[in-house]
């Protein structure tokens, strides 16, 4: 071994990466690479996943400053007015919902919630991948992908209010919907599970000889857990058509996204030792991430297996009515962040696009608020978290196995139900 | 009807499950090309093809978390770990995940998956290869525990947890893989006890779970064991000579309380006997039950004989063994007390 003893260097010390600023500093995203919209290329998708290792490392726009749609990404979407419109209308809708459940939260009619704000275009954009019976396997913030695939809007508020129309009979937390024919798995509170699981999924379709795609869903954080790299070993093996989709939108509660990236470039980087093609697209821009969603649906379509999605984008909320960004991070970095908002830039390329107008933006802005309100006070009239109408209690010793054992069936009597 | 060993009769089960169902797939470390370590899978990936029986990556979490998106998507997975002790990694994904996706969906998603894995000790396994963490499972709401104790009851169990519409954790007591065992490590014996339960009917058939069956009647004195300590009671029970009657539990949940009381009030004495470790093991849970149904039948404290509170020692196997010399003594003392 070398002659140098340890002695002759400096002891030892630990290295806990720090964001840029904290609270009272000045936002910087200066080391944030954004190339120019329409810039990267756009590989076919039978593309060998080593000819494609730079696409982890930069980010696909398709949405330029000047509300344009550019370069190859934007080349053959072929969205109808009517779908785009549709689109606007539906991150629209779900920031009205988040708006209004926020403030149900504030009022106690909940336990608690989690909004979208900043990250719309990601989980409305996506399901323009899909197809009908297709699974997703979502964490937290995916409402988007109910709300575009026509989940009423009703039902989620039911379940927010753990009332007596929640159709998961109130066991579960708000906002961890879960419903089959949506093609919404149900969400666990536990990070990284359903990751897994959504590649074991995908295997079984490819078993059956199905023509059916899984799509996993993750935050920048939980990737550090151990299912996540399960998750991308499994894919990788089997060859799973799967997309496994990461939301990098910089903080896991107060953790900032450098925590679990640790020294790696990207988190799409970590695709590329799995030898799974890795993609980084903007996350505030409906239409690259339609264009990628779709590029990584056909491949699994087509059998080609698993790709991975990291969407960038910027959480501009908290993490949930639980948290306080305010002890974090500077108040103003959220309208720093220079990808945008993802409204506002699709508002623009409508607009410029002639199919849409400020007026008419603003009319739409009132009528989904409008809509909104009245569904909210439909479901509160039925109950909410303290008041109204709640599922029977003996409904809590149901569905823990398909038929009730008999020992349960002597505590619900003894609980007097 | 054919003789088999314990491993034969796992192999025959999975083999009619799969050549009548599609969906019955079949995944863990090793178990594909190889057959697993102790070979229970061997031919099936030849016959059944290697999308429906094969090698999975060395990631327990990854195995279960997979089993449960296939067992979501619509097929019947039957999952290997390769030894219960490596169970640990995998362990979120079956409590947390698993176990709960009924209750949490109100029943529009479910996860019928069978998980096998070997357990026990008794083959110099050491601390690491010779657990028995069934307790860790019967605590879960949601999962469902089994244990058989003999070539016919492995088939019948496992042909009914496969069917099962929940997730089911299925032991398989290594000692008894090869051949039956008498409670002695250096006596081997030639048939399995009280019935010729080598003796595995070809095709399919299913012990239900649920349900215990009583291996061997007596009016002395209940106890209450399942898998390799199943062969130790009767031991026990012969050479202290003490008329006890021995129930094999076979499926910790759902427990036949049933059939546990009706011979605890008969008999006015019970003994838990298991490997697993005593200070809260399901012996704990057992005790419990008898306490509170059959208490003023009981002619003396329930008695708890288990695995000392110490992990599995590799050469010491046999001290850490409940074997039948410490069975029999606790029988005497149990039958002696006023």
């Amino acid at each position: 071994m070398g002659e140098t003893r340890q002695e002759e260097f400096p002891p030892l010390g630990l290295n806990v990466p720090e964001p840029e600023v904290r609270p009272g500093g000045q936002p910087d995203f200066s080391k944030v690479q954004i190339p120019k919209a329409g810039s990267v290329r756009r590989p076919p998708v039978e593309v060998d996943p080593e000819e494609i290792r730079d696409l982890a490392f930069t980010i696909i726009r398709v949405l330029n400053r000047d509300g344009q749609a550019v370069g190859p990404w934007a080349e053959g979407l072929a969205l109808e007015d009517e779908e785009l419109l549709k689109g606007l209308r539906d991150m629209m809708t779900l920031r009205a919902y988040d708006a209004r459940m926020l403030m149900a939260q504030r009022q106690q009619k909940t336990s608690f919630y989690m909004q979208h704000l900043g990250e719309e275009a990601i989980s409305c954009a996506f399901p323009l991948a899909l197809r009908q019976g297709d699974m997703n396997f979502p964490t937290y913030r995916q409402a988007g992908l109910l709300i575009a695939a026509g989940y009423p809007l009703s039902t989620m508020m039911n379940q927010v209010y753990s009332n007596e129309k929640d159709p998961l009979k109130g066991r579960q937390m708000p906002v961890l919907y879960s419903t089959k024919e949506f093609g919404f798995f149900s969400i666990s509170g536990n990070l990284a599970t359903q990751y897994i699981q959504a590649v074991g999924w995908a295997m079984a379709s490819a078993i059956s000889r199905d023509r059916k795609i899984s799509a996993a869903w993750i935050g920048d954080g939980s990737t550090a857990e151990s299912d996540f790299h399960a998750a991308l070993v499994f894919a990788s093996t089997y060859k799973a058509p799967v997309i496994l989709n990461i939301v990098n939108n910089q903080w896991a509660i107060s953790t900032f996204q450098g925590i679990a990236r640790g020294g790696a470039g990207t988190f799409a980087a970590r695709g590329l030792g799995f030898g799974i093609p890795a993609l980084r697209v903007d996350g505030n821009d409906y239409l690259a991430v339609c264009a990628v969603a779709r590029w990584a649906a056909e491949r699994a379509r087509r059998n080609l297996g698993p790709t991975l999605i990291e969407y960038v984008t910027y959480r501009a909320g908290g993490h949930s009515t639980s948290d306080d960004p305010s002890a974090y991070r500077p108040a103003e970095e959220s309208a720093a962040w220079p990808l945008g908002d993802p409204i506002l830039r699709f508002k623009n390329y409508l607009i410029g696009r002639g199919i849409w107008s400020e007026d008419r933006h603003a009319q739409a802005e009132a009528q989904i608020m409008a809509e909104v309100t009245q569904t909210q006070k439909e479901a509160e009239a039925i109950g909410t978290l303290h008041q109204g109408h709640h599922p029977s209690p003996r409904d809590m010793f149901e569905d823990v196995y398909a038929e009730m054992p008999p020992h349960l069936l002597r505590q619900r009597h003894e609980a007097g139900f | 009807m054919p003789n088999m060993s314990m491993i034969e009769a796992i192999r025959d089960a999975l083999d009619v499950a799969m050549g009548a169902d599609e969906r019955v797939v079949v995944f863990g470390e090793d178990v594909g090309y190889f057959g697993g370590v102790f070979r229970v899978t061997a031919g099936l990936q030849r016959k059944y093809g290697k999308t429906r029986c094969f090698d999975a990556p060395i990631n327990e979490s990854g195995i279960v978390g997979a089993g449960i998106g296939m067992a979501v998507y619509g097929l019947r997975p039957v999952v290997e770990i390769q030894f219960a002790d490596y169970v640990y990694p995998g362990y979120d994904q079956i409590v947390s995940e698993a176990a709960r996706i009924r209750y949490r969906t109100a029943g529009e998603f479910t996860c019928p998956m069978v998980i096998r894995m070997p357990s026990g000790g008794g083959i110099f396994g050491g601390q690491t290869h010779s657990q028995s963490p069934e307790a860790l499972f019967t605590h879960v709401t949601g999962l469902k525990t089994v244990v058989p104790s003999n070539p016919y009851d492995a088939k019948g169990l496992l042909l009914a947890a496969i069917a099962d519409p929940d997730p089911v954790i299925f032991f398989e007591p290594k000692r008894l893989y090869n051949g039956p065992f008498d409670g002695h490590h250096d006596r081997p014996v030639a048939s399995w006890k009280g019935h010729d339960l080598a003796e595995v009917p070809e095709g399919a058939y299913q012990v239900p779970l649920g349900r215990a069956v009583i291996r061997r009647f007596g009016k002395a004195a209940t106890v209450l064991t399942y898998g390799t300590m199943v062969h130790v009671a009767l031991a026990a029970a012969e050479e202290s000579g003490i008329d006890a009657e021995v129930i094999d539990l076979r499926s910790l949940m759902p427990l036949d309380l049933e059939t546990i009381t009706a011979s605890v009030k008969k008999t006015g004495r019970c003994l838990v006997l298991h490997e697993a470790t005593l200070t809260s093991g399901f012996g704990a849970e057992l005790a419990a039950q008898v306490q509170a149904e059959c208490f003023f039948q009981l002619e003396a404290p329930v008695r708890r004989v288990a695995g000392w509170d110490t992990p599995y020692p590799h050469v010491h196997e046999w001290s850490y063994f409940p074997g039948p010399a410490r069975v029999a003594e606790a029988l005497r003392e149990l039958v002696e007390e006023v």
